[in-house]
This record gives C-alpha cells, sequence and structure tokens, in this order.
C-alpha cells in the first residue's frame, strides 16, 4: 500500500514534469529532431535537466542498504549490447520520428484527451505484446534468451 | 521565464520522479517497462505499483496540460501514427527500454548498455525525421 502511494506520487511528479518540459508537445519533440530543417533545442534541456539530477542523486541513492518502501533495489542486471538492444532501439526510434511520441508523453497526452494520443497508445501495447509473443516463440524454438530483451 | 529554462525545470522535476521511484521502490522509472509489466501476469503488489505509477502519470500530467492549455496532437496521419505506435511498443519491449528507461534513467546510472540505446534512437528518430520532412516532402 505504502509502495503504491510511493510510486502514485512519483508518476504524477513525471507526469508534471513532462507537461511543464514540453515533451508531450509532439511538435516540440520533432522539432528537436529536425536538427537539418528548423531544429527547436527545447528538449536538449528537458534531457539534461533530467540527467543531471538522476546522475547526481542515483550516486546517493544506492549508496543506501535498501529502498524506504521495499525489500532491495532491482536495477537492470544485464550490461550486455547485443543485437536485440541496438535493433529495439533502432525500431523505436524510427517509431518516435514518425508520432513525435515515446510512451510517457503518449500516456499523458491520453490523459488530457489528446485524440491522437488516444489513437497511438493501443498500437502501442499491441506492439510490445506482438514483440513478446515473437519472443517467446523464437526461444522456444532456438532457446534464445537474450532476443527476449530486459525490461527497465 | 524563458523556455529553455522551462524546460530545464521540467527536466529536473523528471529527474526527481526517476530518484523518487528509486528510493522508495528501489525500481527503475522506465516508462515502457512499467506499462509492459501491467500486461503481463503478475503477483498484485507487483502490478499495484506499477498502475498506480501510470494513474499518477496520466492523472496529474494530463490535468498539467490542461491547465497550461496545451492541446497539441502529433502531426502524423492515422495510419502513420497507428504505425508508428507499434514500432514504438515492439522497438522498446526489444530494447528493454525507451527515452526514460535507457535516457533519464541508464544516462543517470552511466550505463553503457543505455548510452548505446539513446545514441541508436536519437540517430533513427532524427533519420526518420530527415526523411519524412525533407527528402520525402510534406510532414509524415
Amino acid at each position: 500500500m505504502k509502495a503504491a502511494f510511493a510510486a502514485l506520487l512519483c508518476g504524477a511528479l513525471f507526469g508534471v514534469g513532462l507537461a511543464i518540459a514540453r515533451m508531450t508537445d509532439p511538435l516540440v519533440v520533432i522539432g528537436f529532431l529536425d536538427v537539418f530543417g528548423d531544429f527547436d533545442p527545447t528538449l536538449a534541456f528537458v534531457l539534461i535537466g533530467a540527467t543531471m539530477t538522476t546522475a547526481v542523486a542515483f550516486h546517493f541513492v544506492t549508496q543506501r542498504a535498501r529502498p524506504i518502501v521495499a525489500a532491495e533495489f532491482q536495477l537492470p542486471a544485464t550490461r550486455m549490447i547485443d543485437l536485440p538492444l541496438v535493433l529495439g532501439a533502432a525500431i523505436f526510434g524510427v517509431g518516435w520520428g514518425l508520432a513525435g511520441y515515446c510512451p510517457g508523453p503518449a500516456l499523458v497526452g491520453a490523459g488530457a484527451g489528446t485524440l491522437t494520443a488516444l489513437l497511438f497508445l493501443p498500437a502501442m501495447i499491441v506492439g510490445s505484446i506482438a514483440h513478446r509473443l515473437v519472443a517467446a516463440r523464437f526461444s522456444g524454438r532456438k532457446k534464445s534468451p537474450e532476443i527476449l530483451g530486459s525490461q527497465s | 521565464m524563458s523556455s529553455w529554462f522551462v524546460a530545464l525545470f521540467g527536466g529536473v522535476l523528471i529527474g526527481l520522479s526517476a530518484t523518487g521511484l528509486l528510493l522508495f521502490n528501489g525500481r527503475i522509472a522506465g516508462i515502457s517497462g512499467i506499462v509492459n509489466g501491467l500486461t503481463r501476469r503478475s503477483s498484485g503488489a507487483e502490478w499495484a505499483w506499477r498502475a498506480a505509477f501510470i494513474t499518477g502519470l496520466v492523472g496529474a500530467g494530463g490535468l498539467t496540460m490542461h491547465l497550461l492549455h496545451q492541446a497539441t496532437a502529433s502531426p502524423a496521419r492515422l495510419p502513420v501514427l497507428l504505425l508508428a505506435g507499434a514500432l514504438v511498443g515492439f522497438g522498446t519491449s526489444l530494447g528493454g527500454g525507451c527515452t526514460s528507461g535507457h535516457g533519464v534513467c541508464g544516462l543517470g546510472r552511466f550505463s553503457l548498455r543505455s548510452l548505446v540505446a539513446v545514441l541508436t534512437f536519437m540517430a533513427c528518430a532524427i533519420v526518420t525525421v530527415l526523411l519524412t520532412h525533407h527528402v520525402f516532402g510534406g510532414a509524415a
């Protein structure tokens, strides 16, 4: 219960941050990606603000023995740079560039009732389930767990 | 306030949220991973924190968009929008993260794996915008 409440507040802060940063506006996102055209640097400041904060704060948080309302830290264990990582990132990048939505802003846009986000979201969930079905089949036949990728 | 300062401030809030989730719940704030966890079988507590995070994100984020009078839609036409959604879902599941998991959290952990992912999806997104907006003309 405490864990769910903490997660609720963190999710709320994340959503407020995305909206204030205007990362929820696909035109701002596409403007940032349009480096050979009408480049809009806004998103660079969002990414700098976010990663500088985590780079400093994560260092202190991970020195604790355990989190406040959970038994242990669950950090991604895999460090492998493999084909699924690069291929998955590439496929994600193409989708991101086409619509200007990545998962977080699409969720927030759907919360605001933006039609394009409401249409994008079910397609995104279908895409992730499709990958899982393909991965399950692949691993069943070839016993290749790395194609499954890790969830971070 | 200038727009870059507002963007920086928004970014810091996102970073603080990711810090909070790690500090309290011991988890990485990767939106694609959190959503993916909701569509698979898991224990009640595991499902609950994920659902709570997404509820806060959608509710407070959507409300903030309204308060700031943001109602900007994606310029992509319907078939492109659906294709983009499917690619984002498939790609983030295969690559194990998106802008938040590999970007905000992975870079903050100085993960080389995440840096490779971020550089790859940035490059592919930039090339996609170049192709759809300049080479083949008109918005996708």
